[in-house]
């Protein structure tokens, strides 16, 4: 598999070096057009030479701490809590579905399958969460519609646990006299621990990256806007401005609202974490795509 | 008598589910949730038919029948949801296998593990951004009055700047490769994972036959290929009437002069529901959708398990 011929090798090299640059130069965009002066952007407009360099987005996101810092530990605290939740239901919820001999297990299983195969939709749920649950302009508006536990994750953990842990195990455990909380407990936690921090990990991205609760539970308590949900507003904001008729109003509005260079830094602010986290973020990716593939 | 006969059957019941109870509790949680997160809404499909009032509650609305949804086909919007959804879906679907088995089998053949490893990575990241910050990188792109293609690009090739945000015809090529951008990393470490599953000594003996790369990759790897990409296409037929909200909202700013070529189910519902408040048009649709996508992943079932059934998802 070594000895390729060179044509090949130079094809492999040109190809995925075009990716990796398709890949990184958006990103790299988006950083410098944060760290270009605003008046500069809005003459040249976004470019990978910023012709002045100014720190001046930055300290606006840091002057303005009540909003932009504020939402960004609403973000952190929407992704604790729902990670918390999300896996600890989830766990729960698949180690009774591997135990191979349990009763209706399979009825089980299946009640958390079929939620893959068919779905209400979007106006169902935002009626029965909005006028039946009373989670609209809540925190929770944003923790517990779709997310909480995705049939998903509990089948691939559900698999992991039986299919990783020898069976051996749990029996020696029940022998002992452990109860089925005990061996859970004392076998399944453990031991599945690979499992549930690949799961807490799938888990933690799609809360840090949620805007779509924010979009559909939240119309008045913007306090509870994360990072995300801030983004995703002042797109709305800006159209709202700047389509408006009422030109006189709108242009005094529209200097309120952040400009295009502080749009681009809470934009990179918001990516800073995954950045960071990424060699361990891929890591656990690549062990839950692999488990993923390997259906159960 | 009666009780004498009864006592035992009892302890039969206990002891053969007692000590399975603490499984069940530990399950309770969950389907409790699923049962109000998707079950519910499930049944709530029933509004589609109902002229709903909220005043007198869901279930004691008024049928309404199929108005809704002849309300729904009559305009010329179903037509275009369902075209724009469909065609979007089999680009993503063409795109994504390709060039996800072609990044792999590329990695794959690259030279060095560390490099293997940083390809591999990189190709990840995308999938790992949320669809606004997406949308944010779109529009540095192709901001009409400050984005880089209009602003330096154009320039430089000595063309005027195009008018993206108001111009249709341009998106179906955009959303394409910015979905492509963003998900075919996924799919690519798949059929990694398969091709590192392939047993070297298959490609030696191929060499030592005479074959060349192509034919090793044509021979070797590709038929190892096969059982991921049918679940991969599976998957995705299943979904094919369902569409990445974010990307179609935030790619496109929601831009309303795009919605010829950018509208899908998905959005329509969402602007149906939420910014005009239309129930009986937007659940019509959910409906629609709902029922169809349902169908579709059945018979896609159907279908692979009749052709190999290792392959099927259930």
């Amino acid at each position: 598999m070594n000895r390729q011929p060179l044509t090949y090798k130079i094809i492999i090299h040109v190809v995925m070096m075009l990716v990796v640059a398709a890949i990184i130069l958006p990103f790299l965009l988006l950083f410098l057009s944060s760290i270009t002066e605003e008046a500069t952007l809005l003459t040249y407009g976004y470019s990978f030479f910023p012709r002045k360099v100014s720190l001046e987005s930055y300290s606006y996101i840091f002057r303005s701490s009540d909003k932009i810092l504020g939402a960004y530990g609403m973000t952190i605290a929407i992704t604790v809590v729902g990670t918390l939740l999300n896996i600890t239901l989830s766990t729960l919820m698949a180690y009774p579905l591997s135990q191979r001999n349990l009763p209706f297990g399979k009825i089980m299983t299946f009640y958390v399958f079929f939620t893959m195969l068919f779905s209400g939709g979007l106006v169902p749920s935002y009626i029965m969460w909005t006028r039946y649950l009373g989670v609209k302009d809540t925190f929770w508006g944003l923790i517990l519609p779709s997310y909480l536990v995705s049939a998903m994750n509990v089948l691939m953990i559900r698999t992991y646990f039986r299919n990783s842990i020898p069976e051996a195990l749990y029996e020696a455990a029940r022998i002992d006299g452990a109860g089925q909380f005990r061996v859970f407990r004392s076998i399944g936690l453990p031991l599945g621990k690979p499992i549930l921090v690949t799961m807490g990990t799938f888990a933690a991205l799609t809360y840090w990256n949620d805007w779509m609760n924010g979009l559909y539970y939240i119309a008045k308590r913007t306090d509870l806007y994360g990072i995300q949900s801030v983004l995703n507003k002042m797109v709305t904001d800006l159209q709202f401005l700047t389509s408006g008729t009422m030109s006189g109003y709108a242009s005094a509005e529209l200097a309120r609202v952040p400009s295009t260079g502080v749009q681009m830094a809470i934009a990179f602010v918001a990516i800073l974490p995954i950045l960071v986290m990424f060699p361990f973020l891929q890591k656990y990716y690549q062990k839950g795509i692999a488990l993923g593939a390997v259906k159960g | 008598m009666v009780q004498q006969n009864r006592m035992p059957r009892k302890k039969g019941f206990a002891e053969r589910y007692g000590k399975w109870l603490p499984l069940y509790v530990m399950f309770i949680p969950g389907a409790i949730y699923l049962f109000i997160n998707n079950y519910i809404p499930m049944a709530g499909l029933i509004i589609a038919f109902k002229r709903v009032n909220f005043s007198i509650g869901i279930l004691n609305s008024p049928w309404a029948g199929l108005s809704n949804f002849k309300y729904l086909f009559a305009t010329n919007d179903a037509w275009l949801i369902t075209r724009n959804t469909l065609l979007y879906n089999l680009a993503f679907m063409v795109c994504n296998t390709i060039f996800g088995v072609l990044f792999a089998i590329f990695i794959c053949d690259s030279a060095g593990k560390r490099v293997k490893k940083l390809y591999q990575s990189i190709i990840l990241f995308p999938f790992l951004m949320s669809m606004v910050i997406v949308g944010y990188i779109v529009f540095a792109l192709f901001s009409m009055q400050y984005g880089i293609v209009n602003k330096s690009i154009l320039p430089a090739l000595g063309k005027s700047p195009v008018y993206w945000y108001n111009e249709a015809q341009h998106w179906p090529a955009i959303l394409t490769f910015v979905n492509t951008w963003k998900v075919v990393g996924y799919g690519c470490l798949i059929y990694i994972s398969s091709i590192n599953g392939i047993d070297t000594e298959l490609y030696e003996a191929a060499a030592l036959d005479g074959a060349n790369k192509w034919q090793q990759i044509r021979h070797v790897t590709l038929p190892a290929l096969v059982p991921p990409i049918i679940t991969l296409t599976l998957l995705a037929v299943g979904r094919i009437f369902y569409s990445d909200f974010g990307l179609f909202y935030q790619a496109t700013r929601n831009s309303g002069m795009l919605y010829s070529t950018t509208n899908v189910i998905d959005t329509y519902v969402y602007r149906g529901l939420v910014t005009q408040g239309n129930i009986s048009m937007s659940s019509a649709a959910g409906f629609y959708q709902s029922i169809v996508g349902f169908t579709l992943v059945l018979s896609a079932n159907l279908v692979v398990r009749k052709v190999s059934r290792e392959n099927a998802l259930f």
